[in-house]
């Protein structure tokens, strides 16, 4: 009851919004009403078009991001516990950590082409860093004495990093993972947006240009969803992970 | 002279632990360097429970952790059992003040991780872990992780993790200074409890006089900055008898070291001693 409560705002928000279409306070091709936009994404259900380019999407969104969860944790790590990788790489985060990714995006077709690579390339790139930086920051933070007491029960050094720096890092990497998934999208969207021939951006580009607009708010109010709904589903699991925290 | 010397050599068991010429200099990140122990020497023998004693920052933990291993000697030996300390091993188990409990494991994860790494057989660790469970009083706990336990209740975890792995002294530094005073004092008696039922080479880090004198055969006193240590005194009392502290011997010890150990504290405040 106190959830629905909650979105009531929402609720409120999508009446408006029929009405304002409805009665013509704004125009219907800036804003279809929200009962055409509901139709139009039934059609787009049907016809598989939604599915079909929101599994690439999907596809291309979790591989980048996986990749960069991976390599980036064990860069933050690596980089928190090995001073040489510290001075090496640490200017190198400290220069590209500022850069708007969606520059990248350019570069990465001229890479890897119009086709999924350069999707992914882009998503690991913009969403590597976030994570490094959080893995980084809470390795650095792991207490001495939990170290000492690994090493004193028979832990090895690397054993160490495994038992007591990793899950000391966990709480702020998860942070800097929230981040990623949050620019995951937005890459994701962007990118294909610009150049791609499927997934979520091609099909709100492509269905703007026909004029098709109530299909393609219905595109966009998907993505929005699913943003949101991914974000959600995160903060139950990082919830779950870190049940120890209290 | 040197036969009399000889002599003492063959009667004296050889110590467990021996501390030979220590001196250890601490770097802090920033700022000048601090000469946090001078020419250090101590003997330790097997089985006995001896307590440092001394303000803060006169070293004592310091001295610990090179025993530990955590610190590495700089100048001087550090000997257990005949061979030289090049790093922590689970010969030596530690007992910090805050615990150093694993916040992301159970009680039983916890105790269960050092047998883990002994490589002792699932079954076989699961029965000790709840053992030791059992020994500190935590039965019932065993899925209760560190944030969900009392103050009390953690260092109990917390000892019961290193008997548990069994190693062969313990260390401890300053471990119930984070505690209330019932709570202390409930500790204190369990932990002589325990350490009758499993006797062990004990090293006790503690600023607290009447709490070393309680607790350890030995109590070596240190004076601050340089630390060294400044004599030792022997401190046995009858542990089973719960009046123990208000016995005149015992009393009489307390103040005897209280006075050692004031002009200490009033040096390291920076106060010159009247």
């Amino acid at each position: 009851m106190k959830q629905v409560v909650r979105y009531l705002p929402l609720l409120l928000l999508a009446i408006a919004w029929e009405l304002a279409a409805r009665f013509e306070l704004v125009s219907t091709t800036a804003l279809p009403p929200l009962s055409d936009v509901i139709r139009a994404w039934i059609d787009l259900l049907k016809d598989g078009d939604l599915v079909s380019n929101g599994l690439s999407s999907l596809y291309r969104a979790f591989a980048g991001l996986g990749l960069a969860i991976l390599v980036g944790a064990t860069l933050g790590i690596v980089m928190a516990w090995w001073k040489p990788a510290n001075v090496l790489l640490s200017p190198l985060v400290e220069m590209f950590y500022p850069l708007p990714k969606s520059a990248l995006i350019p570069v990465t077709v001229i890479w890897l082409g119009y086709g999924d690579g350069s999707k992914i390339l882009l998503i690991f790139l913009g969403c590597m860093l976030p994570v490094t930086i959080g893995a980084f920051n809470g390795a650095r933070s792991s207490e001495q004495a939990l170290v000492w007491s690994a090493r004193s029960m028979g832990a090895n050094r690397l054993r160490m990093l495994w038992d007591v720096v990793v899950p000391s890092a966990m709480p702020e990497m998860l942070n800097g993972v929230r981040t990623a998934l949050a620019l995951s999208f937005i890459l994701l969207v962007s990118s294909e947006l610009i150049v791609a021939q499927k997934g979520f951006g091609y099909l709100i580009g492509s269905l703007g240009a026909n004029g098709s607009y109530d299909a393609m708010y219905a595109v966009v109010l998907t993505v929005a969803f699913l943003g949101f709904a991914a974000d959600r589903i995160y903060l139950v699991i990082t919830k779950r992970t870190l049940a120890w925290r209290e | 002279m040197a036969a009399v010397r000889d002599a003492s050599a063959v009667m004296a068991a050889p110590a467990q632990i021996v501390v030979d010429g220590v001196s250890h200099l601490y770097r802090p990140p920033r700022g000048r360097a601090v000469l946090a122990l001078e020419r250090v020497s101590l003997e330790v023998q097997n089985r006995e429970f001896i307590a440092l004693l001394g303000p803060s920052g006169c070293g004592k933990s310091t001295l610990l952790y090179l025993i530990g291993g955590f610190l590495p000697a700089e100048t001087g030996a550090i000997r257990v059992d005949g061979n030289p300390v090049a790093g922590p091993g689970p010969d030596r188990g530690i007992v910090f003040q805050h615990f150093a409990l694993f916040p992301w494991k159970t009680v039983r994860g916890n105790i269960l991780y050092g047998l883990e790494r002994q490589g002792m057989p699932r079954e076989e660790r699961e029965k000790r872990a709840l053992d030791f469970i059992e020994l500190v009083g935590l039965s019932g706990f065993e899925d209760s992780f560190p944030s969900q336990l009392s103050g009390g209740m953690r260092q109990r975890c917390a000892i019961a993790r290193t008997l548990a792995f069994d190693p062969k002294i313990l260390l401890m530094d300053e471990p119930f200074g984070a505690l209330d005073a019932q709570t202390r004092g409930l500790m204190q008696s369990e932990l002589l409890r325990i350490w009758q039922r499993t006797p062990k080479t004990v090293i006790f880090v503690t600023h607290d006089v009447q709490e070393a004198v309680y607790l350890a055969d030995r109590v070596a006193v240190m004076s601050a900055r340089p630390g060294r240590i400044k004599t030792i005194v022997d401190t046995k009392f009858d542990k089973t008898d719960p009046h123990v502290h208000k016995a005149k011997a015992f009393v009489e010890k307390v103040d005897e070291l209280w006075d050692l150990v004031k002009d200490e504290a009033l040096k390291a405040q920076g106060v010159r001693a009247p």
